[in-house]
């Protein structure tokens, strides 16, 4: 049986269907911005590990040793290796985007998406370094 | 291959049924027809009742954006022979409310697009002898979004603007960088107000897929992404600079 509908003032009613729930899992994309959207919570979480690192830093060197110990707790320890892999996965996702947002000409040229994707990786390689060398010296 | 193909036609007849049906025409099989022949064969020799938007049938026009198994296609450029043996579900754009059949309700968009005001704006309309003259480096600046048609399948690929309806969306948003990269235009600090906001380039977090869905190549992610940091620099110096400077 057909349920009757009414013509509106000037026009039929419209049909406006409902997006569904697991519309997210309809393509690998809108997947990924998903995870991308929830997992912004861990590179939040991120930023103040950082900053309570900071601050125990500079209350001295027992303060700093309290952090060290509260960052050797294994559920610490496996909160921030979730961290690490979604701020990496972050870092990923946004250089992807970068050479679209990027856009440098020289002498008339546009400079290749690839360029500007591989300056960014050669950044964080070199920046990546250069930390490495400061903490472990 | 098979001289016949079924198309599963999506029907909305707002008098007859509150909600959509599928509807199933066996139609010949042609190597060079079109999704939009088929619907033109269904309309002439088999269910004249059935309601569609074309007119170009040459991916100029922007008419036929439909969702053909899943994607959002241009009608008229999808070719029947790729789905072979089909069948081949047809149905209408996603996130747009469904007046008839595959016939969408486009006024959101429109309404969108004159907020971006998509025409050149100049301060001072000086009188020029002949035209404003643009070196081909100057065009190269924005003649990717000079090839927008207006076909709407990119609000259909974007989550976003189902999830979040008052998203500008990405046709418009291109074909606002369209105007403001073109040498000729004076007018971007008057599209600010509207590209600048939650609901112009912040709502969007590059999903990508109204690129991959353009018919056109005309890249709307990619203006998105370009309007971006202008978006910042811009907002700054409205903070920073006095009126006169910015």
């Amino acid at each position: 049986m057909t349920e009757k509908v009414e013509y509106g003032e000037f026009y039929a009613r419209w049909y406006k269907p409902r997006v569904s729930r697991l519309w997210w899992l309809r393509r690998r994309s809108y997947l990924v911005f998903v995870v991308r959207e929830l997992s912004s919570v861990f590179v939040a979480w991120f930023v103040v590990f950082l900053l309570l690192l900071v601050r125990a830093i500079s209350q001295g060197e027992r303060e700093y040793q309290r952090f060290l110990d509260l960052s050797a707790n294994p559920w610490m320890l496996a909160l921030n290796v979730i961290t690490l892999f979604f701020v990496v996965f972050h870092t990923v996702t946004w250089f992807d985007a970068a050479p679209q947002a990027i856009v440098v000409r020289l002498r008339g040229r546009r400079v290749p998406a690839k360029l500007i994707l591989i300056l960014h990786y050669a950044a964080w390689i070199l920046l990546t370094g250069i930390t490495a060398w400061i903490v472990l010296d | 291959m098979a001289d016949r193909i079924t198309l599963q036609v999506t029907r909305y007849l707002p008098e007859d049924s509150a909600r959509p049906t599928s509807r199933d025409y066996e139609i010949p099989l042609r190597k060079d027809w079109s999704i939009l022949d088929g619907l033109n064969h269904i309309k002439d020799h088999v269910d004249g009742t059935l309601s569609y938007r074309w007119s170009c049938r040459m991916g100029i026009c922007g008419s036929c954006g439909m969702t053909v198994n899943g994607e959002p296609k241009l009608a008229c450029a999808t070719f029947l022979a790729d789905y072979a043996p089909g069948p081949v579900r047809v149905e209408p754009l996603n996130n747009f409310p469904v007046i008839r059949d595959l016939v969408v309700e486009i006024g959101d968009f429109l309404e969108k697009l004159s907020a971006v005001k998509p025409w050149i704006i100049r301060e001072d309309e000086e009188p020029v002898d002949g035209e404003y003259l643009q070196t081909p480096a100057e065009l190269a600046e924005y003649k990717q979004f000079s090839m927008c048609i207006n076909c709407m399948l990119c609000y259909s690929a974007c989550p976003v603007y189902g999830l979040e309806p008052g998203f500008i969306g990405p046709a418009a948003i291109a074909l606002a960088q369209r105007y403001n990269l073109d040498s000729r235009d004076q007018g971007s600090h008057e599209r600010l107000d509207v590209l600048s906001t939650d609901e112009g380039v912040w709502d969007c977090t590059f999903v990508g897929e109204c690129t991959r869905a353009c018919p056109k190549h005309v890249d709307p992610a990619g203006a998105i992404q370009r309007y971006k940091p202008t978006a910042v620099t811009e907002t700054l110096k409205a903070f920073l600079l006095p009126r006169g400077k910015r």
